[in-house]
């Protein structure tokens, strides 16, 4: 019995990494056998991948990008955060803000870009404020929502044994509207990381989204290429880093869960 | 609300905020109602909603069929979801230029994008349909003897519609981006690439109600689904007051 | 006789929910007292608004007419001298922190306390619990009689002069309410708090307290208080084996009886479930008694 299991453990392992090989393999002998411009042979595009996006020239169109995403988002999410639970103390400031902030939400981000060209023009600040702007949307409503929605019993118990204000944010609001508030980040997350590479694909001349663009017009599609895999590969480590940074944030409300459905 | 809307009026027209870059919140009310009886504008609006719809629909039918194939053989779903959560990430933005490349500046280039960012949304979400159905209904319709074609349609589907209400959710507002993007950044006619047009042409009136106009559709669209979506998952244990992202 | 003041004194207690012709007299008029280190129970027929009576006691909801005194002094809001237990403990305590920081967590700030100190009075209230094995774990991780422990522990280190206790072991299952009973009588001795405790079971009344407070259906009044001589300490099996124990159990259960009867003859229902749809809507927590 127990071999029959490991037999079919190693099965599964087999599987998960073999197909994602395989995969690459048929990619490879494809791309090269094919000869099509726009699919050129995947070693081309590694290499391109390696020596331009890795080595020192990688500096002036990656770390820029990373910046501004960096900022623009750190800043989206202090001030929904802020604003979020200020608002969402009171029923009133909720109601009323609650219609502007879906409509300002309803706007997709692309929509925003000419106004932020328009009036900011298309500097780095614009940028910067544009990728905030789209991302404070989902954390303020979501804060909001956290906030609003915290149990009531917490909010008995907090007036019984009579904690302060900075007390019940710290350990009793902000922690009870985390999940909510995490949900909002992610959300705020893609849409920054579009923002950031359409506003350097429209108004920019640095940067990994103007660079990929660059690149097809200037037909060099291995490059082109090359940076849908850097793109690719960001979104792929972005995402990782919440999830790691979601899980232990949130353990207790798994196990709180879990809980509840027994 | 109108508080809001009052205090920005005073601000455009006393001069706080400059008014070439911020016109009056009325005027730019005024402009969108000429708009609105303009056949350019619906022409425009009507190739937006063109890309949104059938790339969302294209898209649903690529995600729920391949979905629902993948999702029933644990082996199949096992054999891909490496390569998934290495192609879920990939901004769909990142494609523009090959899509440029491929077909050009027109229709075919916004359905493209529209198709590949929708996809992985609702694809994800009817897998995790498909492995949610409780194996007890499941084996319950199989001895009732009920053919394959039954048990799709009375135990299948009303698993796994909640999940795909949900993928709809989501996926109608990243088509509805990327439409506008493809229209924007590749100039696919549309109201992305209205609203460039008109700051290029200095008329910012008619950008700033273009830009209403997109969010107003922006926010039906979610209207719309979101409501769907809160019908079909009433029921299901899924639905929960905490940790939903709006 | 008693001739000190009464630690907590309910006078012409009244509470009344909306306004007009939809309004409803939860409570018309109570008033009892409690002595310092006493245990008093309230009992009474369902939805005769004893949770609304202890959450104006808490200073939790604000009474329409009479007042709660603390000490002599008003009660306008929660006092400082007052812990509350609630019935829904899984909703009370806070997931995210451990069971040594959900009982710290009222002491924080409580300024005169080093941070030696809390930590002790923190260790002292788990292990008089006996989870002092489970300092650093989470409630989730606790069944619900261990929980309901955790918030009387962080009731106790709270060092309240008075404890209200909300129907506290209505949620938990029969074996750990005995122990829970115990547990009350035991901390009661040892840290000499006075309790007042709201329950619907008669056994549990009789078996805690040293008064039974009997109210009527709404609008409530004190029906009235019945004195418990039973000896002390108290068992759950050598004390109800008392032929006193019997007699008071039946004494009260024919009281409330009684009254359940009048219940039905005047469509009580009605009242209840528009009690029930006031409460809510004030935000009370627990359900109705």
């Amino acid at each position: 019995m127990r071999a029959l299991r490991r037999r079919r453990l190693l099965a599964g392992l087999t599987l998960e990494a073999g197909v994602p090989l395989a995969l690459l393999a048929l990619w490879w002998t494809w791309s090269t056998r094919a000869g099509l411009v726009f699919f050129p042979p995947l070693p081309d595009i590694l290499r391109s991948f390696r020596e331009t996006w890795l080595a020192a020239p990688a500096s002036k169109e990656v770390l820029p990008s990373l910046g501004r995403l960096a900022v623009g988002y750190a800043t989206a999410v202090l001030a929904g955060v802020g604003l979020g639970t200020l608002l969402g103390c009171s029923e009133a400031a909720r109601r009323s803000a609650d219609p502007i902030v879906q409509f300002l939400r309803g706007i997709p981000p692309p929509a925003l870009l000419p106004f932020g060209i328009l009036v900011f023009g298309i500097g780095d600040p614009m940028k910067v404020l544009m990728i905030a702007l789209v991302c404070l949307w989902p954390v303020l409503l979501n804060t909001i929502d956290g906030v609003g929605g915290v149990d009531p019993t917490l909010r008995e118990t907090s007036r019984v044994y009579g904690l302060p204000l900075g007390t019940r944010l710290a350990y009793v609001i902000l922690p009870a509207a985390s999940p909510q508030i995490v949900a909002g980040a992610r959300t705020g997350l893609s849409l920054a990381i579009i923002m950031m590479v359409i506003s350097e694909m429209v108004a920019s001349t640095n940067g990994i989204g103007y660079s990929i663009l660059e690149a097809q017009q200037t037909f060099r599609i291995p490059d082109m290429w090359a940076g849908i895999l850097v793109l690719g590969v960001l979104g792929y480590l972005l995402n990782g880093l919440f999830v790691l940074l979601e899980r232990r944030l949130l353990r207790w409300h798994r196990g709180a869960r879990a809980r509840e459905g027994v | 609300m109108l508080g809001v809307l009052s205090l920005l009026e005073a601000l455009t027209r006393t001069g706080v905020l400059p008014a070439s870059d911020f016109p009056p919140p009325s005027l730019t009310l005024v402009t969108l109602g000429q708009q609105l009886a303009t056949a350019g504008f619906w022409n425009a609006v009507g190739q937006t909603l063109a890309g949104w719809a059938s790339g969302l629909a294209l898209a649903a039918v690529l995600a729920a069929s391949l979905g629902m194939v993948i999702g029933a053989s644990d082996l199949a779903y096992r054999a891909i979801r490496v390569p998934l959560e290495f192609l879920r990430p990939i901004p769909s933005v990142a494609l523009i230029p090959l899509a440029i490349l491929l077909y050009g500046t027109g229709f075919t280039s916004k359905l493209f994008l529209v198709v590949f960012a929708s996809f992985w949304p609702l694809f994800v979400q009817v897998l995790y349909g498909m492995r949610d159905i409780d194996p007890l209904a499941m084996d319950t319709a199989r001895s009732f003897g009920l053919r394959r074609l039954e048990r799709v349609r009375h135990v299948i589907l009303p698993s796994t519609l909640p999940y795909l209400a949900t993928g709809l959710r989501i996926s109608s507002a990243v088509a509805l981006i990327l439409a506008v993007t493809a229209e924007l950044v590749i100039g696919s006619p549309g109201l992305g690439k209205e609203i460039d047009v008109a700051r290029v042409g200095g008329d910012g009136r008619l950008m700033y109600a273009l830009i209403v106009a997109t969010g107003v559709l922006g926010w039906s669209i979610n209207a719309v689904f979101s409501r769907v979506e809160r019908r079909l998952l009433h029921w299901h244990p899924s639905q929960r007051a905490d940790g939903g992202a709006r | 006789m008693r001739h000190h003041p009464p630690l907590l004194e309910l006078v012409g207690l009244g509470k009344t929910f909306g306004e007009g012709p939809g309004a409803t007299q939860a409570i018309a008029e109570l008033t009892f007292s409690v002595q310092e280190g006493e245990l008093v129970s309230v009992v009474g027929p369902s939805g005769c608004g004893k949770t609304t009576m202890l959450r104006c006691v808490a200073g939790l909801l604000a009474p329409s007419s009479g007042e709660v005194r603390l000490r002599g002094r008003t009660v306008v809001g929660p006092p400082p001298e007052m812990a509350f237990v609630f019935q829904d403990y899984s909703r009370s305590l806070m997931p995210w922190l451990s069971v040594r920081d959900n009982v710290e967590l009222p002491l924080r700030h409580k300024s005169r306390l080093s941070r030696r100190e809390r930590r002790s009075l923190v260790e002292d209230a788990v292990s008089s619990v006996g989870l002092g094995r489970f300092l650093d774990r989470y409630p989730w991780q606790l069944s619900g009689g261990m929980q309901q422990r955790v918030a009387i522990a962080r009731a106790l280190a709270y060092q309240p002069e008075i404890l209200l206790m909300d129907e506290p072991f209505a949620s938990v299952d029969a074996q750990a309410r005995a122990d829970l009973e115990d547990l009350v009588l035991q901390v009661q001795g040892a840290y000499g708090v006075t309790i007042l405790f709201v329950t619907h079971d008669i056994d549990e009344a009789v078996y805690l307290s040293d008064r039974v407070v009997v109210l009527t259906r709404p609008p409530t009044t004190v029906q009235e208080t019945v004195s418990v001589e039973l000896p002390r300490p108290r068992d759950q099996v050598s004390t109800k084996e008392l032929p006193e124990f019997a007699r008071l159990r039946a004494h009260v259960f024919r009281g409330i009886k009684r009254q359940m009867e009048v219940d039905q003859g005047e469509g009580a229902e009605g009242h209840r479930a528009r009690l029930a749809g006031h409460l809510e809507a004030s935000g009370s927590t627990g359900t109705p008694p």
